[in-house]
C-alpha cells in the first residue's frame, strides 16, 4: 500500500524520532511510505483554542496537501480525531459545502497508527522487540473519539520481551488538553499529579501512548519529579527490533532521543 | 443563602486557583464522584439497549426543541384548561417578580421549596428575602447548603463538597439538634424534625420542573427524598418555575427519560419519588397552581443551530461526575449554579456570551470527552465548548494576556501556512532556546507559557526536525 505520512507539527518539531520510527515500521511491513514536505500543521491548536478564522486556511492547506493520498497515517490520535471529527464541523460552521464534502472523504482515509495496523493492515504482531516493563496510557482522543479500543494493547502484547503492566485509572485524562495546560495550569497540574502517581505506582520503566502531546505532558511531570520513569511513543516501541537500538534503555527517560541513533 | 445565580464573580482559572487549595473539599469530591461514577457504569451496563435509549432521548428532545413555541402554547392551553395559571418570564428579574408577587399576595412570610436549579438560576431566594419572605429549602442537601450560608457546588448533590462531620456540626449549630454521631440516619432525622413542622405550617410552595407534558398540561418532578412531594401536596398554593426547554409534546415521550435520568444521576434503576400534577383538583392538594415559563437566554441558545443541543440537558449531573476538571476544581470554581461540563457551555450561553467571567468557562476543559460519553441525551459538550471558544475569541477584551495570545496564534498560523516558514521558525527556535535548556529539557519559560513549566519540564527542540532528517536520510 502507498501510505502518506502525516507527521503533525509537534512530532516534526520536537519528536522526529517518532515519525522516523513509524516510517521504518510501515516499510518493514512491506509498504511504500511517502512524506509530502508541504505539510505543516492540521490547525487543531488554533481551532480548539478559539482561533477558528486562523485555522480554516490550515484546514484547506491540509486538504490540498493530502488530496491525492490513498491513505494517511499519523502518530497522533488527537490530530487524526481532529481531522476526522472536527474538520467536517469546521466546514459546516464556515458554511462551506465543498470543503465539507472533501473533508468527509479525507477523514475516511486518515488513520491513527495503531488503528491502521489493526483495522486496515490487520497485523497484530509487527515483529517488534522491546525488553522493558511498560505501562500504557490510553489518550482521550484515541480512546473516546477514535475508539481505537484495544488496538494498542493488542500490538503491545505481541512485542517480544515487553512486560505490559496495567495503569490504574487509565481512562482518566492526563490534564494536557492542548492550551488547557497553559490557560488553566493549576487544574491541569492537579490532573497530571494523579496521572503521574498512577504511572509511578505500576513500577514500569516507561509509559507509552499513541500521542506525543500527552506523553510530553506526562513525561514533563515525571521528569520534574525525577521519577526515573520515562515516556516513549508507541510507534518507537513497535519499530524496535533486536537489531536496532531504539529499545535500549538510554532512550527511555530521555525525552528526546537522538534521532540519528535510530537510523 | 443557596441562591447563587449564573454570573461568575471571577474568571475560572482564578477561582480554580483558590478552590484547588482546599484539600478537604478535593478529597470529599474525589470520594463522591468516584463512587457514583462506578455505580453509574454498573446501572447503565444493566440495560442492553442503553445506546439506543440515549439516541431516543436525544431525538425526543430535539423534536420538541425544533417546535418549541408550538409546544409551549399547547402546554399553556392545557394548564389553563386544568385550572392552572401560566406566566411567561423573559428573564430572571421578571420571573422573580412574578413569584414574589404571588407569595406576597397570599401574605406568605415563609415559603417552602422543592429543590430546583431554575430558582437558583434566577436567585429567587434573595428576591424573596428582599420582600421579607423567607425561603426554606426542603431537600436535605439544599438545606445543608442554605444553613451553611454556602452555595451549591453540584446540580444534584449541592452539598457534595461537605462531609458528614461538617454537616453534624452545622446541624448542631443551626438547628440546635443534639447529635451524638454523624451517621446519615441521625443527620436525616434531625433534618426531618425541622422540616415536618415547616411542611405543616407553610401555605405557599415553590418548585422547579423536570419535565412538562404539553398535551395534558402536566408537570413532573422526580426526587429521592419525598420532601418534594410534601411541598407539592400540603400547601394551598404551588408555584412551579420551569425553563422553557423542559417541555415534551406527549405522555409517551416521557418513558425513555424515566430510565435515562435516574440511572445517569443517582445510578438507580428508578428514582424513589415521581410526582405528576395537572392544574388543580378541588379539595385535593394545592388549590392554586401557577406555572412560570422561564426564558432567561434560552431562546437565544435555541436560535443557534450549532449550540442548540445544549437545551437537551435533563440536569442529571452525569457529566459533572465524570469530569476530571470538576473533580479537582470543584463546583464553586464555575461561579454559577450550573457547574461542570454542562455549566461550562450553558452558563456563558444564557448570558449571551457577554459576561467576561462566564466567557472563560468554555476553556475550563481539557476536551477529554468523558462528559459526552456519559451524557444520557448525547450532548456533544466538547464540540460545543470548541464552538463557543470560536465565538468568544474574536470578541475577547483587549487585556494584555489576550493580546499576547492572539498575536502568538496569528503568527503561528502565518508560519504554518508555508512549510519554508515553519522550517525557518524551527531553526530559529533551536537557536533561541539555548539559555533555557538544562540537561536537554526546559524548566522555566517566560510569559504566557510559564504556567506550564511551573510543574512540568518541556523537551528542548532536537538538533534536527523530522523534515530535515527525512530529507537527509530519506530511506529510513
Ligand atoms: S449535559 Fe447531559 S450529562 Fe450533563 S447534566 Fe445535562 S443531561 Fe446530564
Amino acid at each position: 500500500m502507498k501510505i502518506d505520512l502525516f507527521i503533525t507539527c509537534l512530532n516534526d518539531a520536537l519528536f522526529p524520532q517518532t515519525g522516523l520510527a513509524m516510517a521504518r515500521l510501515l516499510r518493514r511491513l512491506g509498504h511504500q511510505v511517502h512524506f509530502n514536505e508541504a505539510q505543516t500543521c492540521c490547525g487543531q491548536m488554533h481551532f480548539n483554542t478559539g482561533y477558528q478564522r486562523e485555522a480554516l486556511p490550515l484546514i484547506r492547506k491540509f486538504v490540498n496537501d493530502f488530496r491525492n493520498a490513498e491513505v494517511i497515517v499519523a502518530p497522533s490520535g488527537s490530530c487524526v480525531a481532529f481531522v476526522r471529527d472536527l474538520y467536517p464541523k469546521a466546514a459546516e460552521w464556515a458554511g462551506d459545502d465543498d470543503l465539507l464534502r472533501e473533508v468527509t472523504e479525507l477523514g475516511k482515509r486518515t488513520y491513527e497508527l495503531s488503528e491502521f495496523l489493526i483495522k486496515v493492515l490487520k497485523v497484530e504482531d509487527v515483529g517488534a522487540y522491546y525488553p522493558h516493563r511498560v505501562t500504557y496510557h490510553p489518550t482521550c482522543h484515541a480512546a473516546r473519539l477514535l475508539r481505537v479500543g484495544d488496538a494498542p494493547l493488542t500490538l503491545l502484547k505481541n512485542v517480544r520481551g515487553l512486560t505490559l503492566v496495567e495503569l490504574p485509572a487509565s481512562e482518566q485524562c492526563c490534564g494536557f488538553g492542548g492550551t488547557f495546560s497553559v490557560k488553566n495550569p493549576e487544574t491541569s497540574t492537579a490532573m497530571l499529579a494523579d496521572k503521574v502517581q498512577s504511572v509511578m505506582s505500576t513500577g514500569a520503566e516507561c509509559c507509552t501512548a499513541g500521542d506525543n502531546s500527552c506523553l510530553m505532558h506526562i513525561g514533563g511531570g515525571l521528569s520534574r519529579l525525577q521519577s526515573g520513569v520515562g515516556v516513549v511513543h508507541l510507534a518507537e516501541i513497535l519499530a524496535s527490533t533486536e537489531s536496532i537500538s531504539a529499545g535500549s534503555s538510554e532512550t527511555i527517560g530521555a525525552m528526546q532521543v537522538s534521532a540519528e541513533a535510530l537510523l | 443563602m443557596s441562591a447563587g445565580g449564573i454570573r461568575p464573580a471571577r474568571p475560572f482559572p482564578e477561582a480554580a486557583r483558590d478552590t484547588l487549595q482546599d484539600a478537604q473539599m478535593r478529597r470529599n469530591l474525589k470520594h463522591a464522584t468516584t463512587t457514583i461514577r462506578e455505580k453509574r457504569l454498573r446501572a447503565v451496563a444493566e440495560l442492553p439497549d442503553w445506546e439506543a435509549l440515549r439516541t431516543r432521548g436525544a431525538e425526543l428532545k430535539d423534536a420538541s426543541l425544533s417546535d418549541l413555541a408550538e409546544q409551549l402554547l399547547t402546554l399553556e392551553a392545557a394548564v389553563k384548561r386544568c385550572g392552572g395559571q401560566v406566566h411567561w418570564a423573559r428573564d430572571a428579574a421578571e420571573a422573580c417578580r412574578i413569584v414574589t408577587d404571588l407569595a406576597a399576595l397570599h401574605g406568605a412570610r415563609e415559603i417552602i421549596k422543592v429543590k430546583s436549579i431554575s430558582t437558583d438560576e434566577i436567585e429567587l431566594n434573595a428576591a424573596l428575602e428582599q420582600r421579607g419572605i423567607q425561603a426554606i429549602e426542603t431537600d436535605l442537601a439544599e438545606l445543608i447548603v442554605q444553613l451553611a450560608g454556602d452555595t451549591p457546588s453540584h446540580i444534584l448533590v449541592p452539598a457534595i463538597h461537605k462531609n458528614r462531620a461538617e454537616i453534624r456540626d452545622l446541624f448542631r449549630q443551626k438547628l440546635g439538634a443534639e447529635l451524638l454521631t454523624d451517621e446519615p440516619k441521625v443527620l436525616a432525622e434531625a433534618a426531618r424534625l425541622y422540616l415536618r413542622e415547616k411542611f405543616l405550617s407553610t401555605k405557599v410552595a415553590v418548585s422547579g420542573a423536570n419535565f412538562a407534558i404539553a398535551e395534558s398540561g402536566t408537570v413532573c418532578i422526580v426526587e429521592s427524598e419525598g420532601n418534594g412531594r410534601m411541598c407539592l401536596t400540603l400547601p394551598d398554593v404551588l408555584i412551579s418555575v420551569m425553563g422553557i426547554e423542559k417541555v415534551l409534546p406527549q405522555w409517551a415521550d416521557i418513558a425513555p427519560f424515566m430510565q435515562l435520568l435516574p440511572r445517569s444521576s443517582t445510578a438507580e434503576r428508578m428514582n424513589p419519588y415521581t410526582s405528576f400534577w395537572s392544574g388543580v383538583i378541588p379539595g385535593d392538594g394545592p388549590q392554586e397552581f401557577h406555572l412560570v415559563l422561564l426564558d432567561n437566554g434560552r431562546t437565544d441558545v435555541l436560535a443557534d443551530e450549532a449550540a442548540r443541543q445544549t437545551l437537551r440537558c435533563i440536569r442529571c449531573s452525569a457529566c459533572l461526575n465524570v469530569c476530571p476538571v470538576y473533580e479537582r476544581a470543584g463546583g464553586h470554581a464555575y461561579g454559577s449554579v450550573y457547574p461542570g461540563p454542562i455549566g461550562a457551555i450553558l452558563t456563558p450561553q444564557l448570558l449571551q456570551l457577554e459576561d467576561e467571567n462566564a466567557n472563560t468557562l468554555p476553556w475550563a476543559s481539557s476536551l477529554c470527552g468523558a462528559c459526552y460519553d456519559a451524557c444520557p441525551v448525547k450532548i456533544n459538550i466538547p464540540e460545543i465548548l470548541i464552538y463557543l471558544r470560536g465565538q468568544i475569541t474574536p470578541h475577547k477584551s483587549h487585556n494584555l494576556e489576550n493580546t499576547v495570545e492572539s498575536i502568538a496564534m496569528k503568527t503561528a498560523a502565518w508560519i504554518f501556512n508555508e512549510p519554508f516558514r515553519f522550517e525557518g521558525a524551527l531553526k530559529l527556535a533551536r537557536t533561541g532556546q539555548g539559555p533555557l535548556v538544562q540537561h536537554g529539557a526546559i524548566h522555566a519559560l517566560p510569559g504566557l507559557l510559564g504556567g506550564w513549566t511551573s510543574s512540568r519540564n518541556l523537551p528542548a527542540f532536537p538538533a534536527k526536525s523530522f523534515r530535515e532528517l527525512w530529507r537527509e536520510e530519506g530511506e529510513v
